[in-house]
């Protein structure tokens, strides 16, 4: 690797790490104090490795230095000398509350328990995104925004005031306790669900990007499978679900980024290793008493990585469809399930059943039964395809809307 | 928008009319795919199946076992559902595939308040 395309990745990786664990060490309150050293070591490692060169071991190299600036900024900060340090002695456990630990399990620990600090429920869903990318993952200003289709001033500001407010709630950096953890849980697993969907669904033009936030999500839930407090069914769940989704990651998009649908993806391009790590997860999400939406999402995602278009998967993807929306309603659910239903019960079971969907507005409700009418009704099916043409917004659904209309003028 | 309650009776007692393991699953299906259905309308709110066993407290302290004694129609399940007027919470309810077992029914009422005097 060259040493201009080093530190990019090493900022990735480890300005998260040393965030969290001088987070553990100072508190949550000086959380931009700890963004402010890590970030100072990297600019100190960009000047002298320019000069000198990268040295042996950067890591190690870049630790080092973090290390050193925390215990310049400790003791320059008399408040802190004086008043909170004696404070952090008495209730930590290591009696050197100075000594900044940077091993690999105080790494793990510490950003086990910054992703719950930044799930906190006391800040919206859509700073616990942001904050998680920034601080758990690692993503500059620009790349949140880029992500969330918006601009710096919108992410800086939803961030400092998301930070204001835990600084204000005195949010501590620490896992949950056992009676908690289900309560606490849950957020942190939508977190991890809204940064996957942001990496899967955007329509961000940048497909590195959004890879790189399907597997950062992938990352988060692995840490949260790897520890004994934190690995219940449903985190099983979610990480199978990522896992079979993400499978089909390269398969989804032409070269020129135009979406492929399902039934016209290369199935060479699905990644058999984590469609058998899915596997492996979804086995492990089935114990306990709760069914919740990633075990029925995960199932659908795992019969979607079934190859042959069989009766039998479509009749267990529309039951877990019916399962979902009762748990929970959306309109891109009940349009699925509508397709599933097709598939298992025939199109003129579902073409009754699509119209009871009342989605007007919805360009793919639209597509859906031009779909379904297409060998039954060529009138209709056009029809329905040109109201969807009308109703499409972004130019990569007209422009798949618009080759299915130009089909029936061959 | 208004809740209903659909109301599904069944003859759980007689012998004969029990469903066979491989019916029931027939049956969980069409009953599923009726209820996915109630919900991808975004008008299903909530409901389960029942056990067959029970237990019935009369005035007096009276306890019997399962409320199946004196009726053919026991209560097997029971959803709650969005609908407009009585009328489309009826025809939602018509679909019910309980309704083809003979004998079976399926009640259709408003859910009001018990502070709602209307």
């Amino acid at each position: 690797m060259q040493s201009s395309e080093i530190l990019p990745h090493l900022f990735r990786n480890e300005y998260t790490k040393i965030v969290s664990v001088l987070c553990k060490h100072i508190g949550f309150e000086r959380l931009e104090t700890a963004e402010e050293i890590a970030s100072e070591t990297f600019l100190t490692a960009a000047e002298t490795w320019g000069i000198k060169g990268t040295p042996q071991n950067p890591t190690a190299w870049l630790y080092a230095v973090a290390k050193n600036k925390a215990k310049n900024y400790l003791q320059k900060n008399s408040v802190f000398q004086n008043k909170i340090l004696p404070e952090l002695t008495k209730s930590q456990q290591e009696p050197t509350g100075s000594e900044i630990d940077l091993s690999p399990e105080n790494i793990y620990d510490s950003q086990l328990r910054m992703m719950f600090a930044v799930c906190h429920p006391s800040i919206s869903s859509e700073a616990q995104v942001g904050l998680s990318l920034r601080i758990l993952c690692g993503f500059g200003i620009e790349e949140i925004a880029d992500a969330f289709l918006t601009n710096k001033e919108t992410i800086n500001k939803r961030l400092f005031r998301a930070k204001e407010k835990l600084r204000e709630e005195k949010i501590a950096i620490q896992l949950p306790g056992a009676e908690e953890i289900e309560d606490r849980l849950d957020p942190v697993l939508s977190t991890i669900y809204l940064l996957f969907n942001e990496g899967y669904y955007s329509i961000s033009q940048n497909k590195t990007l959004r890879k790189d936030l399907c597997l950062e999500a992938i990352r988060l839930c692995s840490m949260l499978v790897e520890n004994k407090i934190t690995d219940k069914p449903q985190v099983y769940a979610l990480l199978a679900l990522m896992c079979f989704h993400t499978s089909r990651f390269e398969a989804r998009q032409d070269e020129n980024g135009e979406q492929i649908l399902y039934q016209d993806q290369d199935t060479d391009l699905w990644n058999h290793d984590l469609i058998v790590k899915g596997e492996i997860f979804l086995n492990k999400a089935a114990s306990g008493i709760r069914l919740t939406k990633y075990h029925l999402e995960a199932g659908i995602a795992y019969w979607h990585t079934r190859k042959e278009d069989t009766k039998e998967k479509w009749e267990n993807i529309l039951q877990l469809y019916n399962r979902l929306l009762q748990l929970q309603y959306s309109p891109i659910a009940a349009l699925n399930r509508t397709y599933a239903l097709s598939k298992a019960n025939g199109k003129e079971e579902a073409i009754l059943e699509a119209e009871k969907l009342n989605l007007k507005d919805n360009h793919f409700y639209f597509a859906l039964l031009g779909e379904l009418y297409l060998d039954i009704n060529r009138f209709k099916s056009e029809e329905n395809f040109r109201k969807a043409l009308s109703l499409a917004k972004t130019s990569h659904d007209k422009i798949s809307i618009q080759k299915k209309i130009d089909q029936f003028s061959k | 928008m208004d809740e209903y309650l659909i109301l599904m009776r069944l003859d759980l007692i007689t012998k004969d009319a029990q469903p066979s393991p491989e019916q029931m699953q027939t049956y969980m299906k069409m009953y599923q795919d009726w209820v996915g259905g109630i919900a991808a309308q975004n008008k299903f709110v909530g409901g389960t199946g029942l056990s067959t066993e029970g237990k019935v407290i009369k005035s007096g302290q009276i306890m019997t076992d399962g409320p199946f004694a004196e009726t053919k129609e026991s209560i097997a399940g029971f959803i709650t559902i969005k609908a407009k007027n009585f009328e489309e919470a009826a025809n939602i309810a018509k679909a019910c595939p309980i309704l083809n077992g003979p004998g079976n029914s399926v009640e259709v009422r408003k859910v009001v308040g018990v502070d709602n005097t209307h």
